[in-house]
């Protein structure tokens, strides 16, 4: 692995972390990080997260930038392995190992994080920014009590004896929606169904407040009608508190249902982002085609046929030189002299504050999008 | 044989029902699965868990059948059941008009090559140390069967037919993507021409890309070969795009059973209506119709102790005194529209005289966010829309 073209590579991109700032913000020029910091709640700012693995550097997170208020829900979407989970943990400040190379800037409340203290991201993990995931036996210990470890979690940042701990508990149950919560309260997390605990895990998230939750694929291994319970939860939940909230999921329909903010992602970058309106009515990549075009929509009329993306996702040891869609793009060889294989394509503006990495001018994708895609949505 | 069902369907809904049915490929008839529950080591029986209770339902030659419902309802068993993977605790399984509940083993072998299934685990369902070449070629072994021109033209003749390039003979399910491998397992269901292919969630192990691909392939290899499908699937988005007619289950039962259509136009089971509602829409316009959705309280009872009457009673808004007490059977109410309820949706009311509604009492009171407790008396609570 060359160290030089990783750099190059760094440099350019955080030129245009810099471009799209300086042309959302002009205020926010030169100091990208701090000058944001203080205006949004999160800003991430070129974000790379690579593992050393005995097959070679795996890319898990390649630039990645975006800024969340407080009060407004960002989507993070993509297909399996395009790095949505290690964004989320290296916010979170939960990649430990010496095998992780994470470089950028996290910008929590005005706060950077990578060269952060660690004790520093351990207080403010919890306290500031909590995560529920996918699977919540995975933050649920198997041997305390689910009111045990809500306990927990808030006198670990409390100065609350033992009573007030559990009175605070006791209302995050109830909050949540779990029935009788002062006995559920003694309730190891097997005795709670898969939903409950899904709620259980949220309750321990949210008992200090905090300020930014993300969650990781928080429904899908729930039941449509529980992951509408749970969706609501986090919606409600958000009004009430105010938090950011960045929401995680392959799920278009989700994201479409909480999110007012999406990011695109593909092979560890971010290809597409904008508000949700300007992605799913006006996408301006063509991934995020093919990710519209493969869905069967509940909402429309019957189509005959789905329109797949051709070829499977790419290898993030590997991944495919210049826009790393380029092996499954239609549309490879509308921008001029290869290009589309030479060089990855910066994010560019093309509506205001809708972003795409393509090499396509503005012009021809809108041909093809009005002539080859709507049509078909 | 290759009837195209799908084109009749959309000829109008009203299509299928106009006298002429046709003889069914699969017949179940009151079909159940009981898994009984031991303990200690004499293996006491203590109860069953009543996966699968009582099924009845044609599949017409041509048609795909799409089997929706929750976790734990009971598809998967059906599928296994249907396909004599399963031994039935009661019912009938008819396969071309032929009895096939209780064939022996020996006596089933023909009838496998009618009879195939795709499993929902691509990773799973793939012995890792046969190569793909193998991995198709089984049925073949199984059945002492030589197809003409040998096995290993027809494998790859397969291969081919499912999208995958022939070469890869000498592969690896591990060399294979989730997608690949799907199609891997698709081959070997074929390779023996089935008449009837059911499908157990062939699709959900899959990013969606990937998913369309193999959506698309079950399409084109129904028309190619005039396959009959049961399609069994939790995505109800994914159903009604592969579906001519659908099975909605809760707890072991079909509660409804009609064209796909009419199905997702006017639903008339109460929790077809409250699956539906709950389904994200990747419209960000409606962000904020929850208002239309249904939120269902609690979670689904166990299927050890199924409640009484109908078995959604203790989370349906609609419950009165007599769905406590009586089983609602599965009646066809408008043509080609089979429901079970008493107070069906979209429907004139099965029991009129029966207007006392119960207070949803749930075993485990049911979770609901806190500031929404109160509201409806305590029933399930519909939002007015904005
Ligand atoms: N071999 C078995 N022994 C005991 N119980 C079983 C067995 N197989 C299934 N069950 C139970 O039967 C019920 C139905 O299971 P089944 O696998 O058919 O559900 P499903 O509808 O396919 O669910 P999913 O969507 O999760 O795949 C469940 O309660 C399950 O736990
Ligand atoms: N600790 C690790 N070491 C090496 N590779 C990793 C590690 N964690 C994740 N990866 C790889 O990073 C990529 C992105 O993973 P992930 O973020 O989990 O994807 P997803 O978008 O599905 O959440 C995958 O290729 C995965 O295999
Ligand atoms: S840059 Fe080229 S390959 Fe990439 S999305 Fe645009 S047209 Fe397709
Ligand atoms: S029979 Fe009664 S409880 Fe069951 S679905 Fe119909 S109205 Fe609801
Ligand atoms: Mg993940
Ligand atoms: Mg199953």
């Amino acid at each position: 692995m060359s160290d030089d073209t990783h750099k190059d590579a760094a440099t350019k991109d955080a030129s245009a972390a810099a471009k799209d700032t300086a042309a959302k913000d002009s205020a926010g020029k030169g100091a990208a990080g701090k000058a944001e910091g203080a205006r949004e709640f999160l800003s991430v700012r070129d974000l790379r997260i690579h593992f050393d693995t005995d097959d070679g550097l795996v890319k898990s997170v390649d630039g990645v930038s975006f800024d969340l208020k407080a009060g407004q829900t960002l989507g993070i979407v993509g297909e399996s392995g395009s790095g949505k989970s290690v964004t989320s943990l290296g916010i979170m400040g939960l990649h430990t190992s010496d095998r992780a190379r994470i470089s950028g800037e996290i910008w929590l409340d005005g706060e950077e994080l990578i060269g952060a203290d660690k004790q520093r991201v351990r207080e403010l993990r919890g306290q500031k920014m909590a995560m529920i995931f996918q699977d919540p036996l995975s933050a649920l210990h198997p041997y305390y009590t689910v009111g045990a470890q809500i306990v927990e979690a808030y006198r670990v940042h409390n100065k609350a004896d033992k009573k007030t701990a559990r009175k605070r508990a006791v209302e995050m149950l109830d909050r949540v929606g779990i029935p009788e919560p002062a006995r559920r309260f003694n309730d190891f997390p097997h005795q709670f169904s898969g939903g409950m605990r899904q709620r259980a895990m949220i309750a321990m998230a949210l008992v200090n407040n905090p300020q930014l939750l993300i969650a990781d694929e928080p429904t899908t291994a729930l039941d449509v009608t529980v992951q509408a319970q749970i969706l609501d939860l986090i919606r409600d939940l958000q009004k009430e508190f105010g938090s950011a909230v960045v929401m995680i999921t392959h799920d278009l329909g989700v994201v479409a249902e909480i999110a007012d903010r999406l990011l695109v992602m593909y092979a560890g970058r971010c290809i597409e982002r904008g508000t949700s309106e300007q992605v799913f009515e006006h996408p301006q990549h063509p991934y995020t085609w093919g990710l519209l075009g493969s869905m069967p929509r509940i909402d429309r009329e019957q189509t005959d046929r789905l329109v797949p993306v051709k070829g499977a996702p790419p290898s993030l040891i590997n991944v495919p030189s210049g826009c790393a869609f380029h092996p499954r793009c239609p549309y490879a060889d509308v921008p001029p002299d290869n290009v589309t294989r030479t060089e990855r394509p910066e994010l560019r503006e093309t509506t205001g504050g809708h972003f795409s990495a393509c090499h396509m001018t503005r012009e021809q994708r809108e041909k093809i999008w009005t002539e080859e895609i709507a049509p078909k949505l | 044989m290759s009837e195209p069902t799908k084109q009749a369907t959309n000829a109008g809904p009203a299509a299928g029902a106009a006298g002429t049915e046709p003889e069914p490929l699969l017949r179940v008839t009151d079909l159940a699965k009981h898994f009984p529950i031991t303990k200690g080591i004499l293996k006491r029986r203590v109860g069953a868990v009543q996966a699968v209770d009582g099924l009845s339902f044609d599949v017409r030659p041509g048609e795909t059948l799409g089997v929706v419902g929750e976790s734990g309802c009971g598809k998967s068993t059906m599928g296994r059941l249907v396909t004599r993977l399963l031994e039935p605790t009661g019912g009938k399984v008819e396969f071309e008009g032929r009895d096939i509940t209780h064939l022996s083993a020996g006596r089933m072998r023909p009838m496998r090559r009618d009879v195939q299934m795709i499993f929902q685990d691509p990773f799973g369902s793939l012995n890792p140390r046969h190569t793909v070449g193998g991995i198709v070629a089984t049925p073949f072994r199984l059945q002492g069967v030589t197809p003409d021109g040998g096995v290993k033209k027809e494998v790859q003749r397969l291969l081919e037919l499912v999208g995958l390039n022939p070469e890869h003979y000498n592969r690896y399910p591990h060399e294979f993507s989730g997608g690949q491998r799907q199609r891997i397992g698709i081959a070997r269901a074929l390779a023996l021409k089935p008449k009837l292919v059911v499908a157990d969630e062939p699709v959900s192990a899959l990013d969606v890309s990937i998913q369309a691909q193999v959506v698309n392939l079950l399409d084109d290899l129904q028309d190619e070969l005039g396959l009959t499908y049961v399609i069994i699937a939790h995505d109800l988005s994914v159903i009604r795009h592969v579906s001519d007619r659908i099975a909605v289950m809760y707890l072991g039962k079909i509660v409804e059973l009609a064209d796909r259509d009419a199905l997702y136009s006017s639903p008339m089971h109460p929790y077809t209506k409250a699956l539906l509602s709950a389904v994200p829409v990747p419209d960000p316009k409606r962000r904020g119709a929850k208002s239309e959705r249904i939120l269902l309280k609690g979670d689904v009872p166990s299927p050890i102790s199924p409640p009484s009457g109908c078995r959604f009673h203790t989370r349906c808004w609609k419950a009165t005194d007599v769905c406590a007490t009586k089983e609602p059977p599965l009646l066809e109410i408008a043509p080609g529209h089979r429901t079970a309820c008493h107070h069906p949706e979209n429907a004139p009311d099965q029991q009129p005289q029966d207007t006392e509604k119960v207070l949803v009492t749930p075993g485990k009171p049911a979770p609901v966010p806190a500031q929404k407790k109160g509201g409806d008396e305590g029933t399930q609570e519909q939002k007015p829309a904005k």
